[in-house]
């Protein structure tokens, strides 16, 4: 059968087409007990795992929706599809990936990224990981990445000694439903000393309407290694709603460093409400580099527990809401240790009645003395429709240490338009240079095709709403 | 026709009936050189930012011809693409672009503003190579160019950095408003010898300012007296001698009697 791409209008947002349906499994909607017992037997898990889903699924109905931040009102949860798998196997070659989904890959440019400048590469489309590869000679310094999934059934050891020991189920509404019905995502394991200088990248892909996906990452950089793990993602654009709800646990051991970028565009119908955490171990550093552009609301604040002496934690966040957009971002940092120093910096951008808030917690520990931390937030509002706020929770237990905190609000000025047109540029090339000049602490910590990657997705919002 | 004609211009702050150019007649071409003297609060500032297009103004009466183009109903980039420039007198900081980046990308949207209409970017060790030689013209250190917009940068740098836009865009008629002022002596001679290596055949300025000071290096064809909103007199270069020993009081008494 020929594959179908149904183009729909995409407005602004260049990634809303969808696929024909093809699944090999696709369970019915809504979630109950035998809905995860169905998964877990899909996927042939061990007893503990199904049993750490019925618990975690216990623990989801018992905790209450979240009453601060966004509004989550408008989620359906009988609505949802919790699992399509939409290809009987996770293909090694691009060539044994189904049409239509390599199609789509090769659309959002993922199989020419990996030949031009990545390590290693996933590809999740709904619930499974379709696609997998990484570089000979990185496999061959034991370095594992792999579908979460197929770690559990092939490193079953080192698997469950780290799963779910730094985001427990019950840190969270969500993070309880993703640890009952997960699925996908990736895992990683650095050895020690082991820096692997090119990203590996994982892309995540929605296609069905009302899917959910759930896909849970663990990454694990033993002493001394290095690790930069990239992930992007879209979604069709539907009139109804999409949720993706991800929970992601890092370990950095002693010297080591990860960093983690995320270029978030999902399609302005999910709900994206992801929980990542961190612990970075002595002399480790831990680095978030968090750009959200699209969706219909994200809560999301990633957070480092600095847990070991002189343990360093960076969150570098962008917010961009546009029209419709609630994005509720920012971070977290614990100093559990002493002399540990973090920095987060946040920047958002609300127009055309976007909104956008900046959450952060900070904590010094009892006992964290001589910690450091800097934080920075600035909001650019681009019309009087939209709206910005900023929740800096500050808590500091410890003493002897240095906390500083800086916001800023401004608007994107009339003048500075003019002075920019005034040198040839249109309305939308003014504006957009203003936007992409405020994101650029951020962007510029981005490798270099991410960065062009952003700006364009910068520019394309800001010519989206002028003129 | 000269390239520029300015006829009973009248022009308002927007959204309100406060009306600071009351009617102003001008007109100049490339290879000339005009100055427009005035008191504060004369209108002089605004006038440069009408004939840009400054949306804080509007047009109430009366047309401006760019090259017998009706310059009023084109956008700020319009004009600029089709060939005026403002230098201005408090140009606005844009943190996180640099100079070199933001000067290519004007320049691009110039030469897409060409007569084909479709993108025709400079190559990059051409443009390296003519803003480094328009650096070096006006004293500029090559750290400029990765500096962000006017952020940080000295009264001096901004003003030197307006004329550096200048020379990398080549307008047909370039308006200075008080490119002199925050100018040391020294600044003020090497911004001069760069608009006088600027203006040219090709080239007319009109130099909008408060003190006759810069006028003692690029030398007016023509001077004109602005008061309230209104050019009082027109003169060769001696009047600027005349205001500078008398000041605007006398041609005030003049106006009015």
């Amino acid at each position: 059968m020929a594959p179908e791409t149904a183009d729909i209008d995409l407005g602004e947002y260049q990634w809303g087409f969808h696929d024909e349906e093809n699944p090999v499994i696709k369970i019915e909607r809504g979630l109950n007990e035998d809905v995860i017992r169905q998964i877990s037997a899909h996927k042939g898990e061990p007893k503990w795992m199904l049993d750490f889903r019925l618990d975690a699924y216990e623990i989801f109905l018992s905790k209450p929706m979240p009453n601060w931040g966004a509004d989550l009102s408008g989620i359906d949860f009988d609505n949802i599809f919790y699992y399509l798998k939409p290809a009987e196997s996770n293909a090694r070659s691009w060539d044994d990936v189904p049409d239509t989904i390599k199609n789509t890959f090769e659309r959002l440019g993922i199989p020419e990224a990996e030949r031009k400048f990545l390590a290693g590469v996933g590809a999740q489309y709904e619930s499974e990981v379709i696609y997998h590869s990484l570089k000979k000679e990185l496999e061959d310094q034991g370095i594992l990445f792999l579908d979460t999934g197929q770690a559990l059934l092939e490193h079953e050891d080192l698997f469950r000694e780290h799963f779910a020991s730094i985001i427990p189920s019950a840190d969270n509404k969500f993070a309880a439903l993703n640890s009952a019905v997960w699925s996908g995502g990736s895992f990683i394991y650095v050895p020690p000393g082991v820096r692997i200088e090119q990203p590996l990248q994982a892309y995540f892909r929605i296609n069905a309407e009302n899917m959910g996906q759930f896909e849970r990452t663990l990454i694990i950089v033993d002493e001394g290694a290095y690790v930069h793990y990239v992930e992007g993602c879209t979604a069709p654009t539907y009139s109804s709603d999409s949720l993706h709800s991800a929970v992601v646990e890092i370990l950095v051991k002693k010297g080591g460093r990860c960093r983690y970028t995320t270029i978030q565009n999902w399609s302005n119908n999910v709900y994206n409400l992801v929980t990542k955490r961190a612990v970075a171990e002595e002399d480790a550093t831990m680095e978030w580099v968090d750009g959200n552009l699209g969706s219909k609301v994200t809560m999301k604040y990633p957070a480092v527990v600095l847990k070991g002496e002189r343990a360093h934690g960076e969150i570098l966040s962008i917010a961009f809401a546009g029209e419709g957009q609630s994005l509720d971002a920012g971070g977290k940092v614990t100093h559990a240790a002493p002399n540990t120093t973090s920095v987060i910096t946040s920047k958002s951008i609300s127009k055309d009645g976007g909104r956008s808030s900046y959450r952060g917690l900070l904590r010094v520990n009892k006992g964290a003395e001589g910690s450091k931390s800097k934080v920075v937030c600035d909001a650019l509002i681009i019309d009087p429709e939209s709206r910005t706020d900023t929740y800096p929770y500050i808590n500091i237990m410890a003493d002897q240490v240095d906390v500083g905190h800086e916001a800023t609000v401004s608007r994107l000025g009339e003048e500075q338009i003019y002075y920019l047109m005034s040198r040839g540029l249109s309305e939308g090339e003014a504006s957009g240079m203003i936007v992409a000049g405020f994101v650029e602490p951020i962007t510029k910590e981005l490798p270099l095709e991410y960065a062009v990657e952003m700006n364009r997705l910068i520019q394309l919002q800001m010519e989206g709403s002028v003129g | 026709m000269p390239d520029l004609v300015i006829r009973n211009l009248h022009a308002n702050i927007t959204g309100t009936d406060t009306e600071i150019l009351k009617g102003i007649d001008l007109q100049m071409s490339k290879g000339e050189i005009h100055a427009i003297m005035g008191p504060n609060g004369s209108g002089k500032s605004t006038l440069s930012h009408v004939l840009m297009g400054h949306p804080g103004y509007e047009v109430t009466e009366g047309e401006v011809l760019f090259e017998g183009q009706n310059l009023l109903d084109l956008a700020a980039d319009e004009r600029s693409r089709a060939g005026l420039f403002l230098s201005f007198q408090y140009p606005f900081a844009v943190p996180g672009v640099t100079v070199a980046n933001f000067i290519r990308m004007a320049v691009n949207a110039h030469r897409k503003g060409g007569p084909d209409g479709v993108d025709n970017p400079v190559r990059i060790p051409e443009f390296r190579k003519q803003i480094l030689e328009a650096m070096e013209l006006l004293h500029i250190d090559k750290s400029m160019a990765s500096r962000s917009l006017n952020d940080g940068f000295s009264g001096g740098e901004k003003k030197r950095f307006e004329i550096l836009q200048m020379a990398m865009l080549q307008p047909k008629i370039a308006v200075l408003d008080e490119t002199d002022s925050g100018l040391d002596i020294d600044a003020l001679r090497i911004v001069s010898d760069g608009i006088n290596r600027l203006v040219g055949p090709n080239m007319g300025t009109l130099i909008i300012t408060h003190y006759q000071r810069i006028l003692d290096y690029v030398k007016p064809d023509q001077i004109h007296v602005l008061m309230d909103g209104r050019i009082v007199r027109s003169g060769g270069a001696e009047l600027a001698h005349e205001l500078e020993t008398s000041g605007y009081a006398d041609i005030a008494k003049e106006v009015v009697n």
